[in-house]
């Protein structure tokens, strides 16, 4: 989502988008002409007239479970964001009773917070996995 | 005579010269101003409508027609804007 029309959009993608992305980009490229739904998720900059890369995970309840802010000059990282979802998706079927701790990658050992680990994470995590 | 623009990953934007016009904002306006508003982890994602290209296709989506499904929602500064 941008600032820019859909037919700058529609523009954007075929001159140059296409030739990165065979077919075209696959999902709705939205507009916010006005900065309306950026300035509700609080990434409008009002003085420049644009919206930082703002990124928000929603889960199926329409939940925000995260979300990362950058400004202009660096992008975003699409591993990182699909990381996080199978992480927050791991929790989520585990009803909470599992976390992912620093560094966590799918088949990774997950932690099962309570009684038991208070104290004892150095057991079982070590600072080389935050890598 | 025009200086060439130092073009960066911003979208370059201009805005009046000279004299600051003093300008009147509505009272609403003057309250979001005062607040700016991050949303909240764990809270409900303020829904809404928005004119979209998809696939050659100019459509208009509603974020609450994805309920059921993960939704990764990108802002970024304009189109054609490199990174």
């Amino acid at each position: 989502m941008s600032i820019d029309s859909v037919f700058v959009h529609k523009m954007w993608d075929d001159k140059e988008l296409s030739k990165m992305v065979t077919g075209g980009i696959p999902f709705p490229m939205l507009s916010d002409a006005g900065g309306r739904v950026g300035t509700v998720y609080g990434i409008y900059d009002s003085d420049a007239g644009v919206e930082t890369r703002g990124k928000f995970i929603i889960d199926p309840e329409g939940i925000v479970q995260g979300y990362e802010v950058l400004t202009s000059p660096v992008g975003r990282n699409v591993s990182e964001a699909l990381r996080q979802i199978q992480a927050f998706q791991l929790v989520r079927d585990s009803k909470g009773t599992e976390a992912t701790p620093s560094g966590w990658q799918p088949g990774k050992p997950t932690l099962k917070p309570g009684p038991d680990l208070v104290g004892k994470v150095w057991e079982v995590w070590k600072t080389d996995m935050a890598f | 005579m025009s200086e060439e623009l130092g073009i960066g990953c911003a979208r370059p934007t201009g805005g009046p010269v000279g004299e600051i016009v003093e300008q009147k904002e509505p009272e609403k306006e003057k309250l979001l101003k005062e607040e700016p508003t991050m949303i909240k982890v764990g809270q409900k994602a303020p829904d809404f409508t928005a004119p979209a290209y998809h696939k050659g296709k100019f459509i208009s989506v509603k974020l609450s027609e994805y309920l059921g499904k993960w939704v990764v929602l990108c802002f970024y500064p304009g189109d054609f804007t490199f990174v």
